[in-house]
């Protein structure tokens, strides 16, 4: 990587190689598009809504590795706890 | 004791499997011990040509399996090894000829001859490669630190788990340094975070491959190769020798020796 690459921030080779990498292996293990992680998002929304009032703009799904393992994370705030918060760094 | 029954395999092809049993082999075998490789690649012949041993092929594999010759014909021994010998493959034969259950039976037969049992996987992830794998005691998993090989073999290593062969043992073969250096190459490290398996070798970049592969003579037999050098380590390792990967860095040209001289790197 040249000397400009660097200068104006791009990003080295081997950095993008491994993060490239890092999301296709997930697809290839897990056999999960990323739309029907899309479609899965949505499933658990209007799944948790039903129960609890939530805040369905910041749901965030994704897939995380430990090792050879895959794991779905969620997360997933509640719109009751987002006001507390609020109020409290008021 | 009975053979230890490794396969070399790899996913993608042309990363270097059948170097790396070629020198693997030649490493074991210049140690004193028994081994046979096993030419998997029906079709596609090649460790003849890498081990320097194509003109002496009568028989080869499928003879054997399908009752032509007795295995001891089918048998090449090394011109400089006499404890290294070769199963060529097939070339006008497709890998139909064989079955897993074939393989089995051969590697029966060899068990108890050998120290070591090596098998050259044909890249890919069909009949061939199931083939290699059915009698594998271990499977040495073979990349290159780019990205279409290491996605290759994180599939490989999926399905030897599926088959319960282990997730096998990774050589990361071909690894430039100074490439590595710039970061425009993924690292040996970068490499074991994303197939999370143990590594059992890290070979560099090395024109003397080219060159050996040239005369038929692997670079394990040269004691000056730096590539020789990791495969001569990769052979100790699998007769369970503690050894260290080499310091890849020390490659550096005479101002960063200079610099390592001098305590500053």
């Amino acid at each position: 990587m040249g000397f400009f690459d660097r200068l104006f921030g791009k990003k080295n080779s081997a950095d993008s190689a491994k993060e490239r990498l890092q999301l296709v292996l997930i697809h290839d293990r897990t056999d999960l598009t990323p739309a029907e992680l899309d479609s899965l998002r949505d499933d658990l929304i209007a799944t948790i809504s039903r129960h609890v009032e939530i805040d369905a703009q910041s749901v965030q799904i994704g897939m995380e590795h430990d090792g050879r393992s895959q794991r779905l994370v969620a997360d997933i705030p509640l719109k009751g706890a987002a006001r507390r918060r609020a109020k409290r760094s008021k | 004791m009975p053979a230890q029954v490794i396969t070399i395999t790899s996913g993608k092809g042309g990363v270097g499997k059948t170097t790396a049993v070629a020198n693997i082999a030649v490493a074991l075998a210049s140690e004193g011990s028994k081994v046979v490789c096993i030419d998997g690649d029906i079709g596609l012949r090649n460790l003849d040509v890498i081990l320097g041993l194509e003109n002496r092929i009568v028989y080869d594999i499928v003879d054997v399996i399908e009752g032509r010759c007795r295995l001891r014909q089918a048998m090449i021994r090394d011109k400089k090894l006499p404890e290294l010998y070769l199963i060529p493959a097939a070339q006008t034969r497709d890998k139909n000829a064989v079955s897993p259950s074939d393989m089995h039976r051969l590697i029966k037969e060899l068990r108890n001859d050998f120290d070591f049992v090596l098998i050259d996987s044909p890249a890919g992830i069909e009949r061939g490669f199931k083939n290699a794998i059915a009698a594998a005691d271990r499977v040495l998993v073979v990349t290159n630190p780019e990205v279409s090989a290491v996605r290759d073999a994180d599939r490989v290593i999926g399905i030897l788990e599926a088959e319960e062969k282990g997730p096998g043992s990774l050589i990361i073969n071909r690894l430039n340094p100074t490439l590595v250096k710039n970061h425009d190459m993924l690292s040996a490290d970068d490499v074991l975070d994303l197939l999370a398996v143990e590594l059992i070798g890290i070979v560099p970049e090395d024109e003397n491959v080219i060159i050996g592969s040239n005369r038929g003579a692997p670079v394990a037999f040269d004691p000056k190769s730096r590539a020789g050098q990791a495969f001569r380590n990769i052979a100790k390792r699998l007769r369970g020798e503690k050894v260290p990967f080499l310091d890849l860095d020390n490659t550096g040209g005479f101002w960063q020796r200079l610099q390592r001289l001098a305590g500053r790197k």
